[in-house]
């Protein structure tokens, strides 16, 4: 087996058939090419191609928002992009035709290497060279002193190297010795999870699922896990809305820290938990250390304040909106809403609603309101000042129409077509009231805080953080790892094949090989050979021992040269 | 302290820059007189590639050696002093850095313009380290010092920011093992680029180029341990890599509920990782010539530039420190 990995080279044992069939040798030749090193190579490169568009362009699994501000900006070129999945470039045919077709070929690759790898990790190391000469690395060590046979000698080297945990195998006066199977090993690890990651990404499409909220402070306004709940929801193909584990969480408390600058510098959000079978309790989380619910995460995303409007109709009945207003990503918190109130004015005589008596107010809220108009941003986002500046609406709301509309807005059809009449406009401060020109009465009475939540569970995160974390360990053993052969022959004394030993010594000829790009093989050989020269055991005495290591001869310093060899000789050195 | 750090800062600048001029004197001197003979043998080993090895077939000419030499001398001593210039920009380098952390009472990586300051420091004592395992790359130097000048001038010009706490989002432990290791890589794959530039000229020059960029490599080392050093930085700095990205997708699980989200930065992160797999591989297969290989890892390189400039420009990510 060879590290040579490109695959077309293979072909070449094949014997020509008389009557070939095409279609198959079409095939069996496809294949060769999809998993040949080049094509992975050429794949690798369109995948990194293929992910530039995903982060020049806007995405819709990023932010939605900016894709629809796209199509306002371009509205001739977005509609072509998305027709080709522009906007979504990772889940699109192409980009995972070409990561489908990496990881076949991958697994292409790896099948017939992990099965080489565990023949040649149960094979012995193979038998000497006849002419260790040759080899990159030689050496011949004289006067080494033996007395009884070559076999003593043998056993000694090969207990030097498995010492050094070589794997050693001793035939006749000659010792194989391999080492650095953790290269491949290594090698072999990082591809499978690479596959591995994948999987688990394809396992949390399937069974992960997520949504997002908005909490607001309030015990009325608890929340309890179901997919109603859920202003967005994305549920994995293999996930029944059944599955959503139950839980109920009610927003406390909500702490957020300010430097006079305005930058953030901490949030908390207190929750309530109530969980089936567990007793309630209280669990504070932050950005970085979310509410872990065992089947589901709660991650903080944002947070910002609703408005207590209270508003008194023309009959003396007194209704409460606390709607969230929006923020629109400005570091002030100036946020956006409205609060409508559909049932009022309802005549105590009749008991009837008359549809066209509805009140709603737009406009902003300002946490810190400046000291002089214009009131329209904030200037810091804590409530230094707070203010709402509202725009009051009477008439038809348009809700009773089945239409849904955005909670965050008023319908604006209802404004154009007059059904809704604007009726004035005013800033309050908190305690402030407003005296409607029909005598009802708004009062600002005051604000919570509300959270926006994503909620999620990801079966595959410890899947893929085992996998990651083999990955990585499996990457330090191929890239680091060194495999390589030594052998070492004895000839005994007297052997005419050895040359012309003295008298009562042996010559031991080493040879060694790398099998993968070693620069610092040449050194490491050097030193085996002092190592077994000095340590092969003289029974004839000390003194011809203490000789053996100084007569080393050979070319185990020129090392350096095979630096600057061309590249892959020693792949092919086999 | 924090004004310190920015005289700091503006005095390393200057001394990379002297550095940088006593480099290009060396330059100068060498190949006003290209027949210095006495290059150390020891780097130099027979470049296998396009046969012509060394400084050799540089024309023999017969000048008095007595001028040569000293015209030899005269630049390798320039080569010192540039050295001696470039630990002490270094040093004035890591003084800044760590004033600026102590200012800010945390790690100096709160926002682009100190993360820029540590990775250029990083690449500096890399530049520095590799230099002592191999003095006869001193003339590299150039190019290093060159780049160095160029990143802190655009660094305190155009990124410079007072010192402010970090953003909620960024406290957590992850930050340090996270930016700490991509800093780290990202550093040791920019060092990585010298090399790798420095080969393909050299190659070109082996092979008996004599135009512009090519002459400038007559006395560079052997274009195989250039790119042997080329690939030793980026399969060291490649894992570390893999461990910084893998690390920020634990954190992006806590911090944003996603490992992964293809933000822009992650998107160019998977870009170069790829790339630098690519190169890997590539230099693995026999069949790929060394010098295509090295184009992909200046790929890579401007891939990471793209991300540790152009995505915090061009694009709004969860990366660009905005919001919670
Ligand atoms: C996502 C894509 C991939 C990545 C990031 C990746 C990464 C790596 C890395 C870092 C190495 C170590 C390089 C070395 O030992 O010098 C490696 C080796 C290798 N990879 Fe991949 N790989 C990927 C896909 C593939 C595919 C699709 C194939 C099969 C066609 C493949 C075949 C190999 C082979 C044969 C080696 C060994 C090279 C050697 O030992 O000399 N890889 N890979």
């Amino acid at each position: 087996m060879t590290t040579v990995t490109d695959r077309p080279g293979r072909a070449a044992p094949e014997a020509p058939r008389r009557r070939p069939n095409r279609l198959l040798a079409l095939l069996r030749n496809s294949w060769r090419q999809l998993t040949s090193m080049r094509t992975a190579l050429i794949l690798l490169f369109l995948l990194a191609v293929a992910a530039i568009p995903g982060s020049v362009l806007p995405q819709r699994g990023v932010s939605p928002e900016k894709v629809n501000e796209y199509f306002v900006e371009h509205p001739d070129l977005a509609p072509r992009l998305d027709r080709i999945g522009a906007f979504e470039v990772f889940g699109s045919v192409w980009f995972s035709a070409i990561y489908l077709l990496l990881f076949t070929s991958l697994i292409g690759c790896i099948v017939p290497r992990l099965r080489d790898h565990v023949r040649a990790l149960r094979t012995k190391p193979p038998a000497a060279p006849k002419r260790l000469d040759r080899l990159p690395q030689h050496a011949v060590l004289t006067g080494v002193a033996v007395a009884g046979p070559g076999a003593t000698d043998t056993e000694a080297v090969a207990a030097e190297l498995r010492r050094r945990r070589w794997r050693v195998v001793v035939r006749g006066n000659e010792v194989s010795a391999e080492k650095g199977y953790l290269k491949e090993t290594g090698n072999l690890v990082f591809h499978i999870s690479l596959i591995a990651v994948l999987l688990g990404v394809a396992l949390g499409s399937w069974y992960g699922w997520q949504g997002n909220r908005l909490l607001v402070a309030g015990a009325e306004n608890a929340f309890c896990n179901t997919r109603q709940q859920y202003s967005e929801a994305q549920v994995g193909a293999r996930v029944d809305n059944a599955d959503l584990p139950p839980f109920c969480l009610t927003l406390s408390r909500f702490d957020a820290r300010f430097l006079d600058s305005g930058q953030p510098e901490l949030y908390r959000a207190t929750v309530d938990v109530e969980q089936a079978g567990r007793p309630a309790r209280t669990e504070s989380f932050s950005v970085n250390s979310p509410l872990r619910l065992g089947d589901a995460n709660v991650y903080l995303l944002g947070h910002g304040y609703a408005p207590i409007l209270r508003y008194t109709d023309r009959y003396g009945k007194t209704q409460t909106s606390n709607f969230p207003f929006l923020t629109s990503g400005d570091a002030t918190l100036t946020s956006e809403g409205v609060a409508a109130f559909p049932d009022v004015n309802v005549d105590p005589a009749t008991g009837k609603r008359d549809a066209n008596l509805q009140v709603a107010f737009e406009g902003l809220y300002l946490p810190t309101a400046p000291q002089q108009p214009p009131f329209t941003r904030s200037e810091f986002p804590t409530e230094r000042n707070p203010a709402v500046v509202l725009v009051a609406y009477r008439g038809n709301l348009g809700m009773d129409a089945g239409i849904p509309g955005s909670v965050y807005q008023l319908d604006q059809r209802q404004v154009s077509n007059g059904k809704l009449q604007q009726i004035g406009d005013k800033k309050l401060a908190v305690g402030e009231k407003w005296t409607l020109d029909d005598g009802s009465v708004l009062e600002f009475v005051g604000t919570k805080p509300y959270i926006t939540l994503s909620v999620r569970h990801d079966p595959s995160s410890t899947l893929m953080l085992v996998s990651s974390g083999a990955l990585l360990i499996g990457l330090m053993g191929a890239l680091f790892g060194r495999r390589r052969r030594v052998w070492f022959r004895i000839t005994p004394a007297g052997d005419p094949a050895g040359g012309t030993p003295t008298a009562g010594s042996s010559l031991v000829e080493a040879g060694g090989l790398p099998r993968t790009d070693y620069p610092g093989f040449a050194d490491e050989f050097a030193q085996l050979v002092a190592a077994i020269g000095g340590g092969v055991p003289g029974d004839a005495g000390p003194a011809d021992g203490a000789s053996a290591a100084g007569k080393l001869t050979g070319r185990a310093g020129e090392g350096r040269a095979e630096e600057t060899g061309p590249a892959g000789t020693r792949e092919g050195a086999e | 302290m924090s004004a310190l750090s920015d005289q700091l800062v503006t005095f390393a600048i200057l001394a990379y820059l002297v550095a940088m001029i006593c480099h290009a004197v060396e330059y100068a001197l060498g190949n006003a007189r290209a027949v210095v003979p006495a290059a150390p043998a020891r780097e130099l080993v027979g470049a296998g590639v396009g046969g012509s090895g060394g400084p050799v077939d540089a024309p023999a000419t017969p000048a008095a050696p007595a001028r040569v030499s000293r015209s030899g001398d005269r630049a390798r001593l320039a080569g010192r002093v540039a050295v001696g210039f470039t630990a002490l920009a270094a040093a004035l380098h890591l003084a800044a850095t760590v004033t600026r952390g102590v200012a800010a009472d945390r790690m100096p990586w709160g926002n682009m313009y100190e993360f820029v300051l540590t990775i250029s420091l990083i690449c500096t004592v890399a530049w520095l380290a590799v230099l002592w395992k191999r003095p006869s790359l001193r003339r590299l130097g150039l190019f290093l010092t060159l780049v160095m000048v160029l990143l802190l001038a655009f660094a305190e010009l155009k990124l410079y920011v007072e010192i402010v706490p970090l953003m909620p989002a960024l406290k957590s432990a992850w930050f340090i093992v996270h930016v700490s290791t991509i800093g780290f890589s990202s550093a040791i794959f920019l060092l990585g680029a010298v090399p790798a530039i420095a080969f393909l000229i050299r190659n070109g020059y082996e092979q008996g180029k004599r135009s512009f960029p090519y002459t400038l490599a007559q006395r560079l080392p052997g274009a195989a341990s250039l790119e042997r050093l080329t690939f030793v930085l980026h399969a060291f700095s490649f894992p570390i890599f893999t461990f910084a990205v893998i690390a920020g997708a634990i954190w992006a699980e806590s911090a944003w509920g996603r490992p992964w989200g293809w933000d822009p930065k992650e998107t160019w992160a998977f870009i170069s990782w790829v790339v630098y797999a690519g190169y890997l591989h590539a230099r693995a297969t026999p069949s790929v010539k060394r010098n295509v290989a090295t184009w992909i890892a200046i790929v890579g390189c401007l891939t990471m530039l793209m991300n540790l400039f152009g995505v915090n420009f061009f694009f709004t990510g969860l990366h660009s420190y905005a919001g919670m």
